[in-house]
């Protein structure tokens, strides 16, 4: 039986929400399996006990793996939440405020996009004195612009429209409209843009732990992990660095896989195709 | 002519604008900074058995007490005069680390760029005009993988790979431990692994965008009016010149992300570039060279940004006329 697209979607990303849920879950209660020193066991290549294996101490690097996604997850989601809330706001604020707050928030965005995404996250992670906040600042301070774009054309078209103007012509107050007529119609955009952010959010924030910025050696953040294997690549421990990593990219990717049909469903140009 | 002259005046104003907001901007994060350099460059145990006048002095050097908008443009005044001050870490004027540092990274980054760019836009032709088909699902398939790795785990399997099972690529650094004279392919071998893996990572966004725009062409009435009248060579004649100006876009707007990509790859192979310099000098407390890179970074993705700008008029003739009106 085929199933059709609309279905299909909705499949997809009820199982990916799922599938984050079991992981952050499953990871909580990991964190005390992960820290488990045991030299008796220490460097196994995966095996049946220890699928991905163990590292020089002896760890569980299953155990660790989940508990760093688990860690990754949480972050890319509020990341991507606060981001999206920014974006919300700049870019409403840009398509109604007048012509001064657009420059205005139109240059902010030039400022931001100037600077590499990396670097910039390292400066903001060093305003906050680094550590778990710094990395959450630093990353939902820099994933905004594209979707503020995004939500200032959608706010100047919506602006255009007639049934808006009609509210407005029939006295229906400013703050009025934006919740009724205004967000309805951009939340499908905005809810896109979040879930699209998400797979960029966790990718900066395994990359910049990784550097060494932001989440402590206790913490096992996925860039973490990889970090720490770097030094033990030369010794041929491949599962040191192979299947963090790789769990990462399928939970990177089915999100950008959901996003991706999602966009195209609500897109009226693609949504028949 | 005048008027183009007048729109590339107007762009720099803006861009040095912009740079002036990216230094304060820099400046004032680095500022908030709860972290005490001395504390991260020399240690509490060190501290502790030192003199209250070593440490008065130490404090002097990392610039601990002054106020802020003193040292601001104290800075500022430095740089218009091509002063970026002295990096804390390296004790060399900071222009001087970044020049040497750049010219490691800048053939890296050089190469991958024009590497990704002309393999991005022919995977993107190529799968925008076989919409559908297998190499468009092949191609897609590819760049929604690259786009979901992220870069550092990349370059640590072609370490993996090449590096430590095949042994046929050096570990890292740009030139072999041991100093003496450094031959050109020597160079390259090191320089291989690191350019390999920006590329890699470089082609996925063009070649998707370039994908959408050849779709968006091919279902143009130009196109369909083209094939009415049974011309050929559709591909050379109209979508590659409809697509010349947003692939020119993505080309320049690239560099942001490449210098990015560069500052994790660096890290991975210790190849000693500007990246590897901005990370040392952010986990360092080094401001100088920290906002120094940041900085000449931004110049150098803003001067991308203006250069596509003035391309567009050179390639498109309508812009340069729409310009000259207005």
């Amino acid at each position: 039986m085929r199933t059709n697209r609309r279905a299909g979607t909705l499949f997809l990303l009820i199982f990916a929400c799922i599938l984050l849920f079991v992981i952050a879950l499953a990871g909580e209660a990991l964190s005390k399996p992960a820290e488990l020193a045991d030299f008796a066991r220490k460097n196994l290549p995966p095996c049946l006990a220890h699928p991905f294996g163990t590292d020089w101490m002896g760890r569980d690097m299953l155990a660790r793996t989940v508990a760093g996604l688990s860690l990754s997850i949480r972050v890319g989601a509020l990341t991507a939440v606060l981001s999206g809330g920014i974006a919300l706001l700049l870019g409403t604020a840009s398509a109604v405020c007048g012509p001064r707050v657009d420059a205005l928030v139109s240059w902010i965005i030039d400022l931001v996009l100037g600077i590499p995404h990396i670097l910039l996250i390292i400066l903001v992670s060093l305003a906050c004195g680094r550590g778990f906040w710094g990395v959450i600042a630093g990353v939902a301070l820099t994933h905004w612009p594209s979707l503020a774009r995004l939500v200032r054309g959608e706010v100047l078209q919506l602006k255009q429209a007639t049934f808006l103007r009609a509210a407005r012509r029939l006295g229906v107050s400013r703050g009025r409209v934006l919740r009724t007529h205004l967000l309805p119609h951009l939340l499908p955009q905005l809810f896109t843009g979040l879930i699209l952010q998400f797979p960029h959010a966790i990718l900066h924030e395994a990359g910049v732990t990784f550097l060494g910025f932001g989440l402590s050696p206790e913490r096992p953040a996925i860039g973490v992990i990889l970090e720490e294997s770097m030094g033990y690549l030369a010794a041929g421990r491949w599962w040191l660095a192979l299947f963090p990593g790789l769990s990462l990219v399928l939970v990177v990717m089915l999100f950008a896989v959901a996003g991706e049909r999602l966009r195209l469903l609500l897109t009226p140009a693609s949504a028949q195709e | 002519m005048k008027h183009r002259l007048k729109f590339t005046i107007k762009k720099l104003f803006r861009m040095a604008l912009l740079l002036l907001g990216v230094s304060l901007t820099a400046f004032l994060l680095m500022d908030a900074s709860p972290l005490d350099p001395l504390q991260t460059n020399i240690g509490q145990a060190a501290l502790g058995t030192m003199s209250p006048e070593q440490i008065a002095r130490l404090e002097n050097y990392w610039g601990v007490d002054a106020p802020a908008a003193e040292r601001y443009l104290g800075w500022l005044g430095g740089v218009l005069r091509g002063d970026f001050g002295v990096s804390l870490l390296y004790r060399r004027p900071v222009l001087e680390v970044i020049g040497q540092r750049l010219a490691g990274s800048l053939w890296l980054l050089v190469c991958a760029w024009i590497l990704s760019g002309a393999l991005g836009l022919a995977l993107g032709l190529a799968a925008g005009a076989r919409r559908g088909r297998w190499p468009d699902r092949l191609i897609r398939g590819y760049c929604l993988t690259v786009s979901s790795t992220p870069v550092f785990w990349l370059a640590l399997l072609l370490l993996i790979v090449f590096a430590v099972w095949l042994k046929v690529l050096p570990i890292g650094l740009s030139v072999p431990i041991g100093g003496g004279q450094v031959t050109l392919p020597e160079r390259l071998r090191h320089a291989l692994l690191p350019g390999l893996t920006l590329s890699i990572t470089g082609v996925a966004n063009i070649a998707l965008h370039t994908r959408e725009k050849v779709i968006d062409v091919l279902d143009s009435d130009c196109i369909l009016f083209a094939r009415a009248r049974g011309e050929g060579h559709i591909l050379r004649r109209h979508v590659l010149r409809n697509v010349a100006l947003p692939a020119i876009t993505l080309q320049f707007a690239s560099i942001g992300e490449l210098i990015g990509g560069s500052v994790l790859v660096e890290q991975v192979f210790s190849y000693p570039g500007l990246g590897q310099a901005a990370v040392a000098a952010g986990l360092g407390g080094d401001m100088p060279l920290l906002l120094g890179i940041t900085v000449i970074t931004a110049a150098i993705v803003f001067g991308g940004n203006l250069a596509a700008d003035l391309l567009y008029g050179v390639i498109d003739p309508r812009i340069r006329r729409g310009a000259a009106r207005k």
